[in-house]
């Protein structure tokens, strides 16, 4: 059937299952905007800037297992979602950007709203194409979602000029794609899963360091049969968390900058590290001289050959998707008749017993002021353990990190690699639509969530009932606690003045505001929120300006450098 | 160390610019770098001259090989192979200098492929070091220009990069 652009990019959506769309339109999109209005079954969202587009359809992707997309205009439509898709690329999600472009005729004549799309996204991308034919459109958008789901997932950009969408061609979508370029591996090597079972079985300190290649895996509960059968110890990176349960005794809890003092400590003292889906990145092993010198064999299993002896050297690489390595492992394992040393994990674990009896995440329960740390337990007793938790980016983030136990994955939505403030809101917007009846609440500090407020718009348009959990500080937290440690206590440009009452703020936009002063209405407010299960109801508690995140590695320092709380400053 | 990395890559508009774009987003050192389409149309060639310590051309090599539009990545100076630039070199030829310049060109296998009453352009094919010996054997003063292609480079014997 011969069809328009336009009508073709709606098709191939609707063959992609795509139940939404996160998107702003503008001249170059005006055919696929009206597409997408003669139909219902691809559903469009409408965000307030497209920053949030693209993190909505990436909290939409990362707390599922499908692909989020978003649609943009040209020119400032995607310069707006270059952040998203940078936060996208810096942690692996698969998120599809459909943007428009000028013309054609106009492409490199400098012409209203152009830029250069596929050259400004081009090293924050898994891939991108410009699509000059419209009988590229098919074939490009099927190549375009599965490359941003397969091997390593990403976000990739299609970016098609206003013309091409107009034009018609002969539409059929094709089947299946190949692409002699990209092939990636999923099966492990088994003569490497082998030897990795082996000598996990012979370790007398093994030890289990996982990241968010297990949550994009699907293999949860892989891993955690894993763990549970070598009887070892297992941390779960930022990006990981969820991937084993956060309530198990052989947790211990996140590694790295703000990791728990255990985790760092049985990270650098095991004698057999397996690290999977996991990158060794400086936030999670701080100078990467420091972390070699300690003899130990490290395992790697990751489906990016690129990320595997890239920061730290190791014995055994395992080139392959985790889920599938880690079915190898435990087949490989339930058929070795020989068990993991009972007699040497013994002293193994009264080791790390006796690291964690330094309670490193240990603060003061008895402050007058909101303590954050607090919010996050209280957070985490109000909603059982069982919400979806998206955070901003700073002190707020790392609490959140530390303080709710996440049992399972996908429920954990934060931007680790990149590090963008604004994520949050937009994120939360994502989760929300993909699990309707879920609790989901967005942990935020009072200046992250100014960087997407506007989303509030969009929250209220489509009755998302967000729980925004604002650890308000008064203080870019962490800048401060940077500056308080290294700059001499020169809060240089760190004070946020100015902040505008954000229960009313709220309220402004139509939903539930509430400002809380004490300890002891923490509880009661989340209570009140959760109970409010129409509304968004935006907590805007007033904690301790002075509280720091502890443990701490400063940067560049080692592993086990640790500074535990203030007294070691 | 120096490496000689070799690799087979779409045709396509803007394969170059996230080849150069890796390059330059990583830090990572580049010398010289051809590419030409191959026998294949649809399949471009080039050759990377780039220099770095064994973990940083691995790493090189890996990322390119990550690049969705590369097909194939070998890094030819891990064993046998030859390399070969063309330079083309105006060179002033008048009086004395005109007899002698012609017989550099000899010693040295170029051709002169362009020749005026004062000046030559002397085609020379070789590797790098031997297009450096010839400038260097030559009066600096006579040259007028140059241009060189970069390396391009192929593994010897059975060594072949094809799909």
């Amino acid at each position: 059937m011969v069809l328009s652009g336009a009508e073709i990019v709606v098709r191939c959506l609707q063959e992609e299952k795509v139940e939404y769309v996160f998107g702003y339109p503008g001249g170059a999109v005006l055919y696929i905007y009206d597409e997408l209005f003669k139909q219902e079954k691809v559903r469009h969202v409408l965000v307030r800037h497209e920053q949030g587009a693209v993190h909505a359809a990436d909290g939409y992707a990362r707390s599922t297992d499908r692909v989020g997309v978003a649609l943009v205009t040209s020119g400032p439509g995607v310069t707006n979602a270059v952040t998203g898709i940078a936060t996208a690329y810096c942690d692996s999600s698969p998120v599809v950007v459909i943007s428009g472009q000028v013309p054609t005729a106009a492409i490199g004549q400098d012409a209203f709203q152009e830029v250069d799309t596929v050259g400004i996204t081009r090293p924050c991308v898994k891939h991108n194409f410009l699509v000059k034919d419209v009988r590229e459109i098919a074939p490009t958008l099927k190549k375009a979602f599965y490359l941003a789901k397969s091997g390593r997932p990403g976000p990739v950009v299609v970016d098609i000029p206003k013309d091409v969408s107009a034009k018609k061609c002969e539409y059929a979508y094709p089947k299946s794609i190949a692409m002699r370029s990209y092939n990636p591996v999923t099966k492990g090597h088994q003569g490497q899963i082998r030897k990795a079972v082996q000598l996990l079985l012979d370790a007398k300190r093994p030890m289990v360091y996982s990241g968010g290649g297990v949550i994009l895996s699907e293999a949860a509960e892989a891993l955690t049969r894993l763990v549970r059968s070598l009887g070892c110890p297992v941390t779960n990176t930022l990006m990981g968390l969820g991937g084993y349960p956060g309530t198990d005794g052989q947790f211990l809890g996140m590694p790295g900058m703000h990791g728990t003092y255990e985790a760092n400590m049985a990270m650098q003292y095991c004698d057999v590290l397996l690290a999977i889906g996991a990158r060794f990145d400086d936030r999670v092993i701080g100078d990467p001289a420091d972390f070699a010198r300690v003899a130990r064999k490290i395992i790697h299993v990751d489906i990016d050959p690129s990320s595997i002896s890239k920061r730290v050297k190791v014995d055994v690489p395992i080139v392959g998707s985790v889920s599938s390595v880690l079915e190898d492992m435990l087949k490989l394992l339930d058929e070795n008749p020989q068990r993991p040393d009972a007699a040497a994990l013994e002293p193994w674990w009264k080791q790390i017993a006796e690291w964690r009896g330094r309670d490193c995440l240990a603060y003061d329960r008895d402050a007058p002021v909101i303590k954050p740390q607090f919010v996050v337990e209280k957070l985490y007793e109000v909603t059982g353990g069982d919400a979806f938790v998206t955070t901003d980016v700073g002190q707020h983030q790392m609490w959140a990190a530390q303080f709710y136990k996440f049992d399972k994955p996908r429920h954990w939505v934060t931007s680790g690699g990149l590090g963008t403030m604004g994520f949050g809101l937009p994120a939360a917007m994502g989760v929300r639509i993909a699990h309707p009846d879920a609790q989901v609440a967005c942990v935020t500090g009072e200046s992250s969530i100014q960087m997407c407020i506007q989303e509030l718009s969009t929250c209220k348009q489509y009755r998302l009932p967000i729980k925004i959990v604002n650890l308000n500080n008064r203080y870019l937290g962490m800048v401060r606690q940077w500056q308080q440690l290294f700059h001499g206590n020169r809060y240089a440009e760190s004070y946020m003045d100015a902040l505008p009452d954000f229960a009313r703020l709220a309220e402004a936009y139509g939903h539930v505001g509430m400002r809380i002063d004490k300890p002891g209405d923490v509880e009661g407010a989340l209570r009140e929120a959760f109970k409010r299960r129409k509304d968004l109801v935006f907590l805007d508690f007033q904690t301790d300006q002075t509280e720091n995140v502890y443990p701490m590695v400063k940067g560049g320092k080692g592993l086990t450098d640790m500074i535990l709380s203030s007294e070691d400053l | 160390m120096r490496h000689v990395i070799s690799l087979l890559l779409e045709n396509e508009a803007g394969a170059l610019s996230r080849v150069s774009g890796l390059f330059s987003a990583r830090a990572y050192n580049i010398e010289s770098l051809t590419v030409a389409p191959t026998e294949d149309a649809s399949m471009s060639r080039m050759t990377i001259i780039t220099r770095g310590s064994d973990d940083v051309v691995e790493q090189i090599t890996k990322q390119l090989n990550k690049l969705v539009e590369v097909v194939k990545v070998v890094d030819l100076s891990e064993s046998g192979h030859l390399e070969r630039e063309l330079m083309l070199a105006k060179v002033r030829a008048v009086g004395k200098d005109r007899e002698e310049m012609k017989r550099m060109a000899d010693i040295f296998r170029g051709n002169i492929i362009d020749v005026t009453d004062s000046s030559y352009v002397v085609e020379l094919t070789g590797n790098s070091g031997k297009l450096d010996a010839f400038l260097g054997a030559i009066d600096a003063s006579l040259i007028l220009e140059t241009v060189r292609t970069g390396v391009c480079g192929i593994g010897r014997g059975d060594r072949i990069l094809k799909i």
